[in-house]
């Protein structure tokens, strides 16, 4: 294995286009040193983008936040001004894995890992984050939403390279959250898992609202009827009864030792609920 | 296979090693500059025993390359006394026995070092939380918990 720092973007394109065997971006390696020790993975190529300019910022940008490719999740958590506009999205980042973890990971590397249960992605979907991939026929603009294509699969190709992620500017009476069922209190992977990103109306009803699933299908996947079902409510509890209720039947979940396909599917829309209502109240409404 | 040239500063003395590819900075530590305070407890993240920081920011030593080091700072266990004199975790946990095989000790002392860096007065939660990823198999963790809120205290002048 060759293990190379970038010089430049374009430079790291090229080299993992022309490698003949199997060719990676190293971010902060969380996953890929894992699959690494394991034999799951045998890279020919390493190429290490951490170095390079603007790689490790976070950056206003139109009303919204540029974050950088080699961000960790521990410099997201600590960003007052990020956590104040998308909370839900700086949560999720903020569940991977421990202290030490959050140290090193970054939301590019969960969301180009492909895990069906990476914790951030669902919270990137439901905030309509956009991608900026660089790749041998030059930049391009990716949702979030299209990169993941089941487990261990994404969008991109091989010498594609995220280089950040765009999170938008978002109305004043706005609000997101993240929640993950796990058996434990820290340091497990999603059994089920639901990110919900609401806009209210000047009388303080839901105006807008998407509902994102992890850990119960292939991919993260939208529920757009558990979003509808919230649309012109203030989550009375029929709306969040019949939110619930089209997570549930959106869902395609596994058997696991985590989890049944039943509890997958009834739990999902539990954690669909009640990131509902964190985010109405972060909002700015009471409940 | 061609070796890579790392140089850096460990507890703050200027070293380099030559590394394979593929190596941990856990392996430099250890193997290289004979730092074996860092232990391999699980080499997949999980546990905790490897951690370092860098740059003032835990890690785990097992989830870093070797070659991905250059020009960091990096601080472990054996940076924490000051000659013969312990750091006050250090010498809390042992007053108060929270360690028997002493295997996860080590991580346990550069992580709660790196909290009270960040936040001197932590509560319980925030410490249990904080430590989460330092798995310890012998102890039940409430004395480590203890050692480092007292340590704590100590260090903000009130024991
Ligand atoms: C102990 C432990 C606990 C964990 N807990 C969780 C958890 O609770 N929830 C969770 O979701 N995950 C968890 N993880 C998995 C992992 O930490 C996350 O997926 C993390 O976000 C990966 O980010 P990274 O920067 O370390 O990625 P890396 O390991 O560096 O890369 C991951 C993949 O993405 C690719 N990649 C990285 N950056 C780019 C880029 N800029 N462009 C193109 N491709 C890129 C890499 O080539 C690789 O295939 C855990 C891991 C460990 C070791
Ligand atoms: S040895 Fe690194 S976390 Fe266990
Ligand atoms: S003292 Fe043995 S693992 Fe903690």
């Amino acid at each position: 294995m060759r293990y190379h720092v970038a010089n430049s973007l374009s430079e790291a394109v090229e080299m993992l286009a022309a490698e003949a065997g199997t060719a990676k971006v190293l971010a902060g390696g969380t996953d890929l040193l894992v699959q690494m020790k394991s034999g799951a993975l045998v890279p020919d190529l390493l190429v290490d983008i951490k170095a390079l300019e603007g790689m490790r910022d976070i950056v206003p940008e139109g009303g919204g936040y540029r974050i950088g490719a080699a961000v960790s999740g521990a410099q997201m958590g600590e960003h007052a001004g990020l956590r104040a506009l998308w909370p839900g999205v700086v949560e999720a980042a903020g569940l991977i894995g421990s202290t030490q973890v959050q140290g090193r990971a970054t939301i590019v590397g969960n969301l180009c890992n492909g895990s069906p249960a990476a914790d951030s992605v669902p919270a990137l979907i439901a905030a309509g984050a956009i991608a900026r991939v660089v790749g041998p026929d030059g930049t391009r603009e990716m949702r979030v939403a299209d990169i993941p294509a089941g487990p261990g699969r994404t969008t991109l190709e091989k010498a594609d390279i995220v280089d950040s992620v765009f999170l938008p500017a978002r109305p004043a009476r706005a609000g997101d959250a993240y929640l993950r069922f796990i058996p434990r209190t820290e340091m497990d992977i999603a059994v089920a898992s639901a990110a919900v990103n609401l806009t209210l109306d000047a009388e303080g009803a839901v105006e807008s609202a998407l509902v994102v699933l992890g850990a119960v299908a292939p991919t993260a996947i939208m529920a757009y009827d558990a979003g509808t079902a919230l649309v012109g409510s203030r989550l009375e509890p029929s709306a969040l009864e019949q939110c619930a209720a089209a997570c549930s039947a959106a869902c395609n979940p596994i058997d696991d030792k985590r989890g049944t396909a039943a509890f997958r599917r009834q739990v999902v829309g539990v954690m669909a609920k009640r990131a509902a209502r964190i985010a109405f109240e972060r909002a700015g409404e009471s409940l | 296979m061609k070796k890579i040239h790392v140089s850096l500063t460990v507890n703050g003395d200027a070293v380099d090693y030559l590394c394979e590819p593929q190596e941990t900075l856990l392996d430099a530590l250890r193997d290289h500059l004979n730092l074996t305070g860092a232990k391999e407890g699980c080499g997949t993240g999980d546990c905790g025993a490897c951690s370092v920081t860098v740059d003032g920011r835990l890690i785990s030593s097992c989830l870093m390359l070797a070659a991905e080091a250059g020009g960091v700072a990096v601080e472990t266990v054996e940076g924490m006394a000051n000659g013969a004199e312990l750091h006050p975790l250090q010498r809390h946990i042992l007053d108060g026995a929270a360690l028997q095989c002493g295997v996860c000790t080590p991580g346990i002392l550069v992580a709660a070092k790196a909290l009270l860096a960040q936040n001197p007065d932590p509560s319980e939660t925030e410490i249990r939380y904080w430590l989460a990823g330092n798995l310890c198999r012998c102890t039940g963790y409430d004395k480590i918990i203890r050692a480092v809120q007292s340590a704590a205290a100590e260090m903000r002048g009130e024991a």
